[in-house]
């Protein structure tokens, strides 16, 4: 990025385009070029632990997939001194002379995504890196263990390439540190990262040796307790909660031991065969340039400067901010932003939508169905995925000997711009009736090539994939000849299946544009705002008589929001927009449709009425739990921490003039009935603590906890609570604190004992208030809500999305979406771009005028219906009925509710019902096929 | 498509071909895809073949289920190279228990024949839809399934074998319980159901069986439903 002009909705952006010296277009990513150069370098990509060429692709899964050349070390690019690539390249894609590139462009608004960078521990020489060859940190480590990585996926250590048993991680190297060079935030993510790598290492090798050196145990995520506990309770794992120094390298074997401290046993040194730095997030050094061009403020810590509410806009108008130049965020987290910010342009630029898009023409579609099948196979090399192991022209020629096939060929990329075009250039040429593409996995490739036949003029449900790379070649690297047999088995298949595939149409169903939001919290009333923003007219349905949700309750927020004026403002800003329509005492009483049609019955009163809408948002919060241990409801003196928020916001006596308060975390959760952690409770009782201490910094404060969970900027307001004084005692699962009432004197004494693991004794205190962090729980509702919209609920009750890491907001029901405490618990910030990131999935539905429908779905042959009813009972999306005909009543399938799921098809007792493109004809073929040899 | 997808026709039909093994990947319990928990009820389809296979004398463990994500690349390895060595230790089917050929064919077939009838007995009889993998493995392994698995499928499987070996040709009491493997008193006694049945009748000028219809006992079940 060179330069940006103008403002939100009509920037200029000038970006120079460094040369790759390759013609993108040109290049397949062969890998040809990169074999035969000659210089070695450092492979960035797999932290300098392996090499590459001067010439190469980045990584296995770069867009596009092709080469560049780092002009550091080219030797023509330096001295002018070799071509040996251009002379291999048979695509002349490769241009040494290719010049640097200015771009001009126009762009209403601007996403800014820099991501992050690890702290890098050899600055300060932490643990010996970089001398020590022994200690890696934890993206090295995470390359180790990756198949593309520098054993191919073996678990080897530098020094000698032995696989290492005993293994450490040491957590928080360089978060959570007020010392010169470290980072003072909490880095979010190593603890669950550094789970997942004992897990994986585990998977290697079942009897390694994890210890993991850590501080609290940040399992804050959803289902990360669970994740803890699974890493926890592997055999050979241990958790052990000290600080590490470095002891020495072992002359001899390169070992390296490590000292640290229990309250069991003192001071120990250990020995390890490799240890793992669990390195923290930094931004990356170029955003302070970033942040010069943009015109955009940095925080202290040099992340992006945020929206105290909003976390997605920066101090500019029209330019946003997702992922982790936020600060430190998880996957989750990262793609929930971008989702956001993508929903805060179209508010921006929704009276431009449409106004670039491009129709695609395809040509008429040939009608085949009474041609005898006239197979054409494409075997793709895949680089060297598939050559290197698979002898692909031997396919070539044994699948041209097939029933059916009239032509076979290989391709270096069968996916390839230039390659996809040609396969429908042959698909007329020779009149081909079905393609089978031996290549990877239909999962990533199926819609491309379906496409391509689409451009050849042929119906894209006559394509069949052939996975002989997952399914073969990966998987048989070394038994090359036995791969080969393989590859030509799973072609046979493949073909036999192609040649009874049948044309299918796809449904094209009209959008209703509007949407239906449930739960009129501040994720509600965000996320109906943000597609009011964006044009659409938006319900909004709230089960209590007013809108505000749990945030009614807040007064203020760890930053310092006035959450209150902010809700007000909220609600009179959902009252006021013309496109939104509050409902409040609204309950649902049905729900019925599909993706772009959905009709729901909303109960206001007496009233009844029907909404048709195109998607939903559930945004039904959660709740604070009643405590029923410590003495909750019998003793005033005993508060939840939402109480003592609204007690200290309106002055109450009682609170301001208490000498002694305990706080107690965890009541409620991160136990056996609610096997979670809430997330939100270790700031809440932090940021009442501080208030406190405002109010009387003598007060006495104890804050009890298992594991404080301030993650990732919280962690500054946590140390600085123990700067003022409060009491951090730390207790244990299985030895809570134990709370009574005394009765001495006349006087009600509240009396806490808790055991302190750095005295070693039982520590009794007097509370004058106590408080407890309650646990965050879902609403009893949300079952009924989750059978009517057909979405799953996780086992602790709340909302199950489609993908715990790639789709956070969407749910496995098309058309449906969730934000908010309604997915977990989560603070007010991380709850609002939710509900943008919500609104952002909903409008790539609600922008569009149809939604298409699959045509791989069941399909009933009326004659071979004998009424058992079987298929009604087990489809549970409720897409199969009854309906009547001359012959009686026939089984009949909504094709827009059909999942594509075939289980309706395997319990008919007549085969009356077929799940299209996977019929009992087509899979009984490619069963024959494996065995049999036409 | 789903796991729940795989019609048990589809195993006997693979094993009908020689093949000696059949393994399912399937999401694990509480992880399926679509809204119809499909897993569960492959797992509640294989454990009723296993008992099929394991009643005409084909080892059950020929074939198998296992939960594997798509993200554990490794474990899926694992449970791929465990299921090729389970495999070769059972060895070739048919030969590896005693069955010649043809013997395995029919049998085959004869379940073939009557999972019209099998799917309509596994609905309405043999608890229709779980909701975990113990509920399943529980209902299976029970007293009260191995009752209903010989009142309601062993039988007629017994009979649909007779009836196929009829169909070849008449045969006698002693012929039919050598082909089947059965004592020539049980032999009778199905002889004379399917009799009373009228599907098979005692021809006094061969002193043989002979086969009355040519259709299956499963299909005709389906039918007086219909």
């Amino acid at each position: 990025m060179d330069k940006v002009e103008g403002k939100a909705g009509e920037f200029n952006v000038t970006l120079i385009k460094k040369p790759r010296y390759i013609e993108e277009e040109k290049c397949t990513g062969c890998g040809a070029c990169v074999e035969f150069c000659p210089i070695l370098i450092q492979d960035q990509y797999n932290q300098n632990l392996s090499l590459n060429k001067a010439i190469h692709v980045y990584f296995s899964q770069a867009i596009p997939l092709v080469t560049y050349i780092d002009p550091e070390h080219c030797l023509f690019l330096r001295d002018r001194k070799c071509t040996i690539c251009t002379g291999v390249c048979n695509k002349n894609a490769i241009d040494l002379f290719q010049k640097p590139e200015r771009l001009e462009i126009e762009v209403g608004s601007i996403i800014l995504a820099p991501g992050f960078e690890i702290f890098d521990p050899k600055l300060r020489n932490d643990y010996g890196y970089g001398k020590i060859q022994n200690v890696v940190t934890s993206l090295d480590y995470e390359r180790i263990l990756c198949s593309t990585g520098p054993y191919e996926g073996e678990l080897r250590r530098l020094s000698d390439g032995k696989h290492p048993h005993k293994i450490a991680w040491i957590q928080c190297v360089g978060s959570r540190q007020s010392i010169p060079g470290g980072n003072s935030y909490c880095s979010s993510v190593c603890c669950a990262y550094t789970q997942k790598q004992v897990i994986v290492t585990k998977d290697h090798d079942a009897k390694a040796e994890c210890t993991i050196f850590h501080n609290d145990v940040r399992s804050f995520g959803k289902d990360f307790e669970r994740f803890y506990q699974r890493t926890e309770n592997l055999p050979g794992v241990r958790f052990i909660r000290s600080y590490v120094t470095l002891g020495k390298e072992i002359p001899g074997t390169k070992n390296v031991t490590l000292r640290y401290a229990t309250n069991e046993d003192g001071v120990k040194e250990e020995e390890f065969d490799l240890v793992v730095l669990s390195v923290g997030l930094t931004p990356p050094d170029e955003v302070k340039d970033l942040a010069e061009k943009f015109n955009i403020e940095l925080t202290s810590q040099g992340f992006c400067k945020t929206n105290s509410v909003n976390a997605i806009e920066t101090t500019r108008q029209g330019i946003f901010v997702s992922g982790a130049f936020q600060g430190p965020v998880d996957i989750p987290e990262s793609i929930v932003t971008a989702s956001g910010a993508d929903a805060l342009c179209s508010q921006l630029l929704a009276y431009r939508r449409g106004e670039m898009a491009i129709k695609r023409e395809y040509p008429g579609e040939r009608d085949v169905s009474k041609e005898e099948p006239r197979v054409g196979v494409f075997v793709c090399h895949c680089g060297a995925n598939i050559g290197r192991v698979v002898n692909v022209p031997s396919v070539v020629k044994y699948a041209s000997g097939l029933k059916h096939v009239v032509h076979a060929q290989e391709a270096l990329f069968a996916c390839a711009t230039d390659t996809a075009k040609k396969i429908a250039e042959t698909i007329q040429e020779k009149g081909l009736n079905r393609v089978v593409v031996a290549a990877c996995t239909p999962r990533t490739h199926e819609p491309l090539f379906r496409d391509t036949l689409r451009e050849g003029g042929i119906n894209p449900y006559y394509f069949e994939m052939a996975n002989i790379r997952e399914h073969c070649s990966w998987v048989h690297a070394r038994e090359k000849e036995i791969a080969t047999r393989k590859a030509k088995d799973i072609v046979r298949m493949s073909v036999a299946r192609a040649a009874r595939l049948k044309p299918l149409q796809e449904l094209n169903l009209p959008v209703d544009k509007r949407a239906l939001v449930v739960g009129g919290g501040v994720a509600g009333m965000t996320s109906a705002l943000s597609l009011a923003h964006q044009g659409f007219e938006v319900f909004l349905i709230e089960k209590r008589s007013e809108l505000g949700g749990m945030a009614r309750k807040l007064y203020s927020t760890l930053e310092g929001l006035d959450v209150q004026a902010y809700v007000n403002d909220l609600i009179r800003n959902a009252f006021q927009h013309p496109s939104v329509h509050v409902m409040t005492d609204a309950t649902i009483t049905t729900a019925s449709g599909y993706v772009g049609n959905f009709a729901t019955t909303i109960k206001t009163g007496e009233m009844i009425k029907e909404v048709r809408h195109g998607i939903a948002v559930i945004a039904t919060g959660a709740e604070e739990y009643k405590p029923t241990e410590y003495l909750y409801g019998q003793d005033e003196r005993v508060l939840t921490q939402i109480e003592l928020g609204e007690r200290i916001a309106k002055g109450e006596e009682r609170v301001t003039h208490s000498q002694s308060v305990v706080m107690i975390q965890c009541v409620g959760c991160r136990n056996e009935e609610r096997n979670y952690c809430s997330r939100v409770c270790c700031g809440h009782s932090i940021k009442n603590a501080l208030k406190l201490k405002e109010i009387n910094s003598g007060m006495d404060i104890y804050l009890l906890y298992r594991d404080m969970r301030t993650y990732g900027f919280a962690e500054d307001y946590y140390r600085e609570a123990a700067n003022k004084n409060v009491k951090f005692i730390r207790y244990e699962a299985e030895d809570k604190p134990r709370v009574e009432m005394v009765e001495e004197g006349g006087e009600r004494r509240l009396k806490v004992t808790v055991t302190d693991f750095v005295l070693g004794a039982k520590l009794e205190i007097d509370a004058d208030l106590l408080v407890l962090s309650a646990a965050v729980v879902p609403p009893a509702t949300n079952t009924e809500l989750s059978r009517l919209f057909k979405v799953s609920l996780n086992p602790d009750g709340f909302f199950q999305e489609a993908h715990v890491k790639l789709r956070p907001v969407d749910f496995a029901a098309e058309g449906v979406f969730l934000c908010g405490m309604a997915h977990y618990p989560k603070n007010l910030s991380e709850a609002i771009s939710e509900a943008y990131g919500a609104s952002g999935r909903a409008v790539t539905i609600l922008s569009r005028d149809s939604v298409t429908a699959s045509g791989a779905v069941s399909e009933v042959h009326e004659k071979d219906c004998v009424s058992c009813g079987i298929c009604l009972s087990v489809c549970t999306c409720g897409a199969i009925e009854f309906h009547d005909t001359p012959q009686g009543k026939k089984a009949w399938v909504n094709p827009v509710l059909c999942e594509g799921d075939g289980l309706c098809t395997a319990k008919c007792p007549t085969g009356a019902i077929q799940l299209k493109h996977f019929t009992d004809d087509d899979l009984i073929a490619q069963i024959d096929a494996a065995v049999r040899e036409d | 498509m789903c796991t729940g997808r795989i019609d048990p026709g589809f195993i006997l039909r693979a094993f009908a071909n020689g093949t000696d093994g059949v393994y399912i990947g399937g999401c694990w319990p509480g992880e399926c895809h679509y809204p119809t928990e499909g897993n569960y009820h492959a797992l509640s389809m294989v454990l009723l073949t296993q008992k099929m296979l394991k009643h005409i004398g084909v080892h059950p463990g020929r074939l198998m289920v296992e939960w594997v994500s798509a993200a554990e690349g490794i474990r899926f390895a694992e449970v791929m190279n465990d299921v090729v060595k389970r495999v070769k230790e059972l060895g070739p089917i048919g030969r590896a228990e005693g069955i010649d050929e043809n013997r395995l064919k029919l049998k085959l077939e004869a379940i073939r024949n009557l999972l019209p009838y099998i799917k309509l007995v596994e609905q309405e009889r043999l608890g229709g839809h779980f909701h975990s993998e113990e509920e399943i493995k529980k209902f299976y392994g029970s007293e009260e399934m191995d009752r209903l698995f010989r009142e309601l499928i062993v039988d007629p499987l017994v009979m649909s074998e007779i009836m196929m070996l009829l169909r070849e040709k008449p045969l006698t009491v002693g012929e039919i319980s050598a082909g089947l493997g059965l004592g020539s008193s049980e032999a009778s006694r199905y002889l004379n159901r399917s009799s009373r049945q009228g599907w098979v009748r005692f021809d006094q000028r061969q002193k043989r069986f002979v086969s009355v219809r040519s259709q299956g006992v499963g299909t005709r079940s389906v039918e007086r439903r219909g």
